[in-house]
Parts: C-alpha cells; structure tokens; sequence
C-alpha cells in the first residue's frame, strides 16, 4: 500500500515554519517513514507540474504556511485546495495573517513608494519598480501580482484546520500529524492547540493579582522583568489574557511577554479588541488626562494587540479614505 | 436600497440605569430627535465590550454612542471608569485604523436629563453625516474584487479540467 501523501507550501512569510517542520528533528524521520512528502519546494525538488498532474484530493493533507500577498499565492492556494483532502493552515500568517498582515495599515501604493523610493537605504536612481509583465532580451517576463490587502488563508480558500504559532511548536505539529494519521480529526474549522488562554497554563499564573491597576506601560527593553512575577503585574503588555495557549509559555519561560502569535481562543471574534478591553479597563486612574497619560505606554495599540492578526481582524485594514 | 438617499446609522449602547431611563424619559417627554440611532439596552457601560463596537462598524453602522452614568454614580460602582478607559484608547486605534474620532462617542447621561440625549444624538447625526457613510460591508466586498476566482487560479495553473 502506498503511504499517504503530504504537502508543505509557502506564502507570505519568513520561513520560520519551514524551520519548525525541520525542528521535529529526529522525528522528522518517523513522519517520513509513515507519509510521502511529495511536494515542499523549500526542501525538496519538486514542481508545480507535478502537483498540477495530481488526481483531486489525492494528497491527504497540505500544511501551507504564510499569508497570501500576491497572485501567484492565491494560485497556489487554489490548486493546492483541489489536490487536497485537508487543507491546513500551518503558522500564524496562514491563519490570521500573521506579521505580513501589519501591511493592511498602509495602501500598496504607500509601500512601494517607500520600499523603491523614499527608504534610506534605497538605491533606485532610475526610479525602476517591479512591473508584472517586461521583455529582457527579447524575452517576456512575468512577476505575481501584489494585491492590495493581505489576507489569511481561509480567506481565499476554504480551510479545514488550522495549527496556530509564530511558529507551530514541534509537539504541537506532531500531534496534528498524529492525528490526521490515526483519523482521530476533530470538527472542521477547528484550531489544533488547547482552547485555552495562555495565563490558564502560565508558570507564573499564581502571582497575578485581581486587579492589575495599571499606573504606567513599560516595553520589555526600558525595565529588568523578574524571572518570576506574571508580567502584566509588572506593567508590561503581556498578551496571555487574549492569547490562545499551547505553547506552554516559551515566551514567559524566556523571561519575555507574549505577544499574541497563538491568535484567540474560540469565546473571541477579535483578539486585539479583547485585548485592548482587558489591558484598559485595569488601568487605576480614572479622570481622562491621568488615564491618558497611562495610554500614552502603549504607542503603537495596532501593532500591539494585531500583531499577528490584522488580516483576521474585524475591521482588517486601516480603512483607506473613500472618495 | 439604492434609490433612497443615504441617511447616518448609529449604535447606541445605553446603560439600563441612566443614559436608557434617559431616552425613555425623552421619549415620555416627546421630545424629538433624529430617528438614526438604533438603542441597545445593557445593564452597564463597563458591559460594552470593544468587540461589540467594531462589529457594529463592521456590520454598517456609520457611528457608536455609548451613553453611561455620570462618574461617580455607577450602579455597579465601577463599571463607567472601565469604559471610559476603553473609550480613550479604543478611539485613538481607531483612528489609526482609519476611522474617524466622530464617529465613536461616549457621553455620560443621568436618568434625568432627557433632553441630553436629543441634544447628543441630534450633534452626533450632524457630525457623522457631514463624515459620510462608512459602509465597511461595502468597503469589505470591494477589497475583496482584486482576487482570483477559483477557475481563474486553476486555467492559469495550466489545470486540465478547469480548462
């Protein structure tokens, strides 16, 4: 009997999770004695060819890591879903849109002014900016298309599961590849991590108080955090009430914040909301220019609540001016 | 839907204590006001979470108010402070993500001060109809045009059936 076949693919992202598959280390060698990897472009020698001269469904599952920018991706993507049973979306810009997704605040247009033009390290005197289609040498040569909006896999393809993470943990992968070996899948849509919130399985959940009051925001550089106090109590944003768990709190055991990469448990439609909610209502002053003074810690509230989840968002995007 | 000419849609959460006893009282009083806000009753201001502000937004509201009791006067002691505190913080990344200050408002309204709520709903109509409409559903199907389509990703992955 032939093994069952596995995809890995890549969008919109930096190829940590490229990494975290390499990270099963010796395990690796388990998941390849039990499944065929027959396409991983990052890995292994491959072509597009080979996956367009697949039968439908014939691949059991695909994790596709990343966000999706470009034509080219949404390509993929599509043929991709038609290849396969299950469709994953492996990472935290596959499935909220992860860091490529802090781009929503800003048009296409604002960032290839600044990315060919206006940055300081830029060195374009002919003004040259990548054009989708150009002949070189009496050759035509075609580029994807960036769009305009980066957007999370399953909003451009239906998706069956999701496995959260900046990156996926090496438990968490395999226990999703267990499962889908074994059968033993819960329902669609679901999110393969414990539907948790991260202070729920923190080390340092006993020392955090009721009430948190607020009286000033510190980012991780400007104070030494003791190794042993829930961060929040230290008047630094941790993420963990918004977060879903899962990781077991690398980050905490590292002696650093969270910063939300798990996305939100199944209770939350949005996470940088419910975070802004939790992290606000704790503040202790309550006249309007003592609580803004507090605010004024937290600079930047888009990048610090959505940093992995712009694409999922309620509002997805900054919202360009209409008209 | 098309042919009637646009008119502002607001949200308004209102607490069951003040600002809601409030509009009740405007409305036992007759006073008039603009015919654009669509109340909701909860029991507290502290109880509007932000999730339920942005998808108001995000479902076609072009304006949230929110009515509370005066500082000092919450039912349940706190729960003002906590909404003022959200509303502060909420309004400014709001506004980093492109939506305009007017268009969220917090106002504390007693039990009775009936004619706050039609001085504060009628300015807030005004401002937010000189902004024009939000239309995030609108705005979402629009962005949502620049992708592929499914058969149009598979002809140009050279597929064979989808040809």
């Amino acid at each position: 009997m032939s093994k069952p076949k596995v995809a890995f693919y890549w969008c919109a992202s930096c190829g940590g999770c490229e990494e975290a598959i390499v990270d099963l280390a010796e395990d690796i060698l388990g998941v390849v004695a039990t499944v065929d990897i027959i396409f991983w472009p990052c890995a292994m020698d491959f072509k597009k060819q080979d996956v367009e001269a697949m039968a439908d469904k014939s691949i059991v599952a695909t994790f596709l890591n990343g966000a999706i920018r470009t034509s080219e991706q949404e390509e993929m993507a599509h043929l991709l879903r038609r290849k396969s049973q299950f469709l994953i979306a492996y990472g935290s810009c596959s499935s909220t849109g992860g860091i490529p997704a802090l781009a929503n605040q800003f048009s296409l247009e604002q960032i290839l002014q600044f990315a060919y033009h206006d940055s300081p390290s830029t060195a374009n005197e002919a003004g040259t900016r990548p054009q989708i289609s150009s002949r070189q040498n009496g050759h035509a040569l075609q580029l994807p298309q960036l769009r305009e909006v980066v957007r999370s896999l399953d909003q451009v393809v239906d998706v069956d599961y999701y496995i959260p993470g900046c990156p996926p943990t090496p438990k968490l992968t395999k226990a999703a590849v267990g499962a889908l070996l074994e059968g033993k899948l819960p329902p669609k849509g679901a999110v393969l991590s414990p539907d948790i919130a991260l202070c729920d399985e923190c080390p340092r959940k006993a020392s955090k108080p009721t009430d948190l009051g607020f009286i000033e925001f510190k980012r991780p550089h400007q104070v030494m955090i003791d190794p042993e106090k829930c961060i929040l109590a230290q008047g630094v944003v941790c993420m963990g009430p918004a977060t879903r768990g899962g990781c077991e709190a690398v980050c905490i055991q590292g002696n650093m914040p969270c910063t939300g990469c798990f996305g939100p448990t199944s209770r939350v439609k949005d996470q940088g909301a419910k975070m802004l909610s939790s992290i606000s209502s704790n503040i202790a002053p309550k006249e309007e220019g003592a609580i803004d003074q507090v605010l004024a810690g937290i600079p930047d509230p888009v990048g610090t609540f959505y940093r992995y989840g712009l694409a999922k968002s309620l509002l997805r995007r900054k919202v360009p001016k209409q008209g | 839907m098309n042919d009637k000419p646009w008119e502002p849609r607001i949200v308004a959460f209102f607490c069951n204590w003040c600002t809601y006893t409030a509009a009740d009282l405007a409305g036992v009083s007759r006073m008039k006001y603009a015919a654009n806000v669509r109340t909701i009753r909860l029991m507290c201001s502290g109880r509007v979470d932000p999730q339920f502000i942005m998808d108001a937004f995000a479902k076609g509201a072009d304006g949230v108010l929110i009515g509370g009791c005066h500082p000092g006067d919450c039912h349940y002691g706190e729960g003002n402070y906590k909404m003022l505190r959200r509303f502060q913080l909420l309004q400014r990344m709001l506004g980093d993500l492109g939506i305009e200050p007017d268009r969220l408002r917090l106002e504390w309204i007693s039990a009775a001060e009936g004619d706050k709520v039609k001085s504060v709903v009628n300015d807030m109509v005004e401002k937010v109809r000189a902004l024009g409409p939000l239309d995030l559903p609108g705005q979402f199907q629009s962005w949502d045009r620049e992708r592929m389509t499914e058969a149009e990703a598979l002809i140009h992955a050279g597929h064979q059936e989808a040809k």
